[in-house]
């Protein structure tokens, strides 16, 4: 090693011997770390190559426009086994994408809510939401799938019994189905209405938040929410009809499908999450200081004005970064999706390493969009973060 | 003294930091160690293929050593048999004798019985899917007769596979009971499917009902439990998976008897005992005992008339039991090898009944393991 000489120079210096100065040491260790990785790096990269060269495997992303001559049970984009690979990722990655868009949407509300059960005086329903915490977040996340999935959602009724609902919608242990709705010709028309009693709602919730008109703003809004799409449908013919699920030899065909994979990763995915927001929650509100909500209360406001206007817009400082992990929690815990069934990223990534024979390139395609998905979900959660921090000066 | 402090203490920073990165490599190593274990495999394949092919060029003067396992088999008055010990009704340890028994096994007794007169002569060695190979491979054992798949990389880098004893494939099991009018796999269209991913199966599949040109919705499991679980449950119409684990499977489901495997046979995957290379005397044995077992049935010669067939009139019966003709020298065995055989465990039809057929819980049809003359594939060359 060449460092010995430069270092007896600045031993000769200093007289301090150069294993203890603390400046030669720091760069060496610097240095020997760095060798340390890329000797390490290099080594497992030259195994795999030599590896795939004595398989004759030339690793490449090539197989991508190849057929991919498999099914996928529930896609959100048309797929057929005579598209690409690149199509069945696609699909994969999209499941995965939704799976986890709805379940953090609704983790979040039934996270927040668990929270504030937690904190209730209530004692019943602080001891419930506290019992629901422990349970849940003590228990493996891939015991709960396979409970919910072999204990719950695949011991519905069969085909043959299955239960009716109003639309008419039909539940069995192939899963929900619901009538679904098919855009007419006036559909756009109507969609315009419904716009603006979005942009109504909107307008009037943002002029009750400032709380100086003494109507009730905020339900109005809502009524406006309600009641021009109403209209609209009045005003005009039939925006939609509607694709009635059929009951056919094996199962129902037609109408929205949600299959019991996905209502079982769903909801295990949200109520295991939920135990853990639960908990960000309730740190949360508990770093609020006392004093803070005395003097709320000083100032005359109501419990829930409390709870809405002081209490949690502090929180929430502290409460983003640990739910940020949360959220990104949940979309990686999507991929056990292959021990229930559900075509997520990694189960069709699975099957597309095992027939292509390239589990390093496929792997590394899985690694990289997970990547993309958790980095993507932070930055969308730091926008956030920064818009909700108090803007010290 | 604080330097020196100082020094210890970034030391110490540099362990752990060394310490904490070590791990984080790991991830990767992980993926890439799968790939090294295969590859560590195959090498051995290769260079254990390469062996016996480089010897065998180098000593034409090979047919000296003729014989030389059959003749250590002789010497060592016992044969050593590689069998499965996990499948019902193929290879397992029959829970009520704790012997081995199955449809493998069998043919590991009729081996013995024709070398030595004695279904105990015979040493069941147990190996997994991943040690038959090598086991073949370095002639552990002299014969391995272990639901294997025949296949010319195997041939080619294994040993010598002898003939088909089972005629197996993909398979596709049904709740008949609920579904009563599904026989054929375009019947089956828009079901659901259960099926496990990690082997050629998913492709078969997709493959099979693209040809019947039969949507379906696949339900894709990574490990064989849950797969036949949610079968089990209602939750698929089918399961597929090769029809030698279906029917081992079957035994295990709620109702066994609700539940039919078509007729349908979406891939190949012929099943027979092979030999180690390098002795051809005793691969001949090996496969005329086969063969042997196949043309009794053929013959109509049982466990229970064997004693009279002795007595046939008819030529081919004449020369199988030995009765007339020396037939038995060319392979080297004794003149009563069949007799021995066909007292020991019965004709090939007696075999696939005993272990599989319909008196057990297993149920399964003949199919394309019938007799050819019967419709099936067992066809014997004749034994002349």
């Amino acid at each position: 090693m060449t460092p010995p000489q430069s270092s007896a120079s600045v031993s000769a210096r200093t007289s301090v011997p150069f294993w203890r100065d603390v400046r030669v040491l720091t760069i060496l260790a610097q240095i020997i770390f760095v060798v340390a990785v890329a000797v390490a790096g290099g080594y497992l990269y030259a195994n795999l190559a030599s590896a795939m060269q004595r398989r004759g495997l030339v690793a490449g992303f090539d197989f991508i426009n190849n057929e991919s001559g498999f099914e996928i049970g529930e896609t959100l984009i048309p797929y057929q086994p005579t598209d690409t690979y690149g199509r069945a990722f696609l699909a994969g990655f999209l499941n995965t994408l939704w799976v986890s868009i709805v379940g953090i949407i609704l983790t979040t509300i039934l996270g927040v809510s668990v929270g504030i059960a937690r904190l209730s005086p209530n004692f019943l329903l602080s001891r419930l939401a506290a019992g629901f915490i422990e349970i849940i977040r003590n228990t493996p996340l891939l015991v709960q799938l396979f409970f919910i999935y072999f204990g719950v959602f695949v011991r519905f009724p069969s085909v043959a019994e299955s239960l009716q609902f109003p639309g008419p919608s039909f539940g069995n242990q192939r899963g929900l189905f619901f009538p679904k709705p098919i855009p007419l010709e006036s559909f756009p028309a109507w969609a315009i209405f419904v716009v603006a009693g979005i942009f109504i709602a909107l307008a009037l919730w943002i002029a009750s938040g400032r709380g100086q008109s003494k109507l009730p703003l905020g339900w109005l809004g809502f009524a406006a929410l309600i009641a021009f799409p109403i209209i609209g449908s009045l005003l005009l013919p039939a925006p939609f009809e509607f694709e009635i699920p059929v009951r056919e030899r094996f199962n129902f065909k037609g109408g929205l499908h949600i299959s019991p994979e996905f209502g079982a990763l769903l909801t295990g995915l949200v109520i295991y999450t939920a135990g853990f927001i639960a908990e960000v929650v309730r740190s949360g509100i508990q770093a609020v200081k006392r004093g803070q909500v005395e003097a709320a209360y000083a100032l005359g406001l109501r419990g829930g004005q409390v709870l809405r206007l002081v209490i949690f817009p502090q929180a929430l400082r502290v409460m983003l970064p640990p739910m940020t992990s949360q959220y990104l929690n949940l979309a990686k815990n999507s991929s056990l999706a292959i021990a229930i069934g559900f075509p997520d990223l990694f189960s069709v990534t699975a099957t597309i390493a095992n027939q292509t024979g390239q589990p390093v390139p496929v792997i590394l395609l899985v690694m990289v969009t997970y990547l993309a998905i958790s980095l993507f979900t932070s930055l969308l959660m730091n926008i956030y973060n920064r818009y909700v921090q108090i803007l010290e000066k | 003294m604080k330097k020196i402090i100082v020094a210890l203490a970034s030391l110490l920073v540099f362990a752990f930091v060394l310490g904490a990165c070590a791990p984080a490599p790991s991830a990767p190593q992980i993926v890439k160690e799968t790939v090294v274990v295969k590859e560590t495999v195959v090498v051995r394949e290769t260079a254990a293929a390469a062996a016996p092919k480089a010897t065998a060029p180098a000593a034409p003067p090979a047919p000296a050593v003729l014989g030389a396992r059959f003749k250590a088999i002789n010497d060592r008055k016992k044969l050593i048999c590689g069998v499965n010990d996990a499948l019902p009704g193929f290879g397992y340890l029959d829970k009520a004798t704790g012997a081995f028994a199955g449809f493998d096994v069998d043919f590991c007794k009729a081996l013995t019985a024709a070398l030595f007169n004695d279904v105990k002569a015979v040493e069941y060695r147990a190996v997994t899917a991943g040690q038959r190979g090598p086991a073949l491979q370095t002639g552990e054992v002299d014969v391995l007769i272990r639901n294997t798949t025949w296949t010319v990389t195997r041939d080619a880098t294994w040993g010598l596979f002898v003939a088909t004893t089972f005629y197996d494939g993909q398979g596709m099991m049904v709740n008949t009971k609920k579904n009563p009018t599904v026989k054929t796999l375009k019947d089956l269209k828009d079901a659901s499917i259960c099926v496990q991913t990690g082997t050629t199966t998913e492709l078969n599949l997709t493959d099979r009902m693209r040809a019947e040109n039969t949507a379906f919705k696949p339900v894709v499991f990574d490990t064989a439990d849950p797969t036949f679980a949610a079968y089990d449950e209602g939750r698929c119409d089918a399961v597929t998976t090769d029809i030698s684990g279906l029917i081992s499977r079957r035994t295990l489901l709620k109702v066994p008897g609700d539940h039919t495997i078509l007729e349908a046979v979406m891939s190949k995957e012929p099943l027979g005992p092979s030999v180690p290379t390098g002795d051809s005397q005793w691969f001949n044995v090996v496969k005329w005992a086969v063969f042997e077992l196949i043309e009794a049935e053929e013959y109509g010669i049982t466990s229970a008339n064997v004693n009279q067939m002795l007595t046939s009139k008819v030529p081919e019966v004449q020369r199988i039991l030995g009765v007339t003709g020396d037939l038995n020298k060319t392979l080297g065995v004794e003149k009563d090898w069949v007799v021995r055989m066909v007292k020991a465990v019965g004709n090939y039809g007696e075999i696939f009944d005993r272990n599989l057929g319909p008196k057990t819980p297993f149920n399964l049809s003949r199919g394309v393991n019938n007799l050819w003359t019967k419709g099936g594939l067992m066809y014997a060359p004749p034994y002349r």
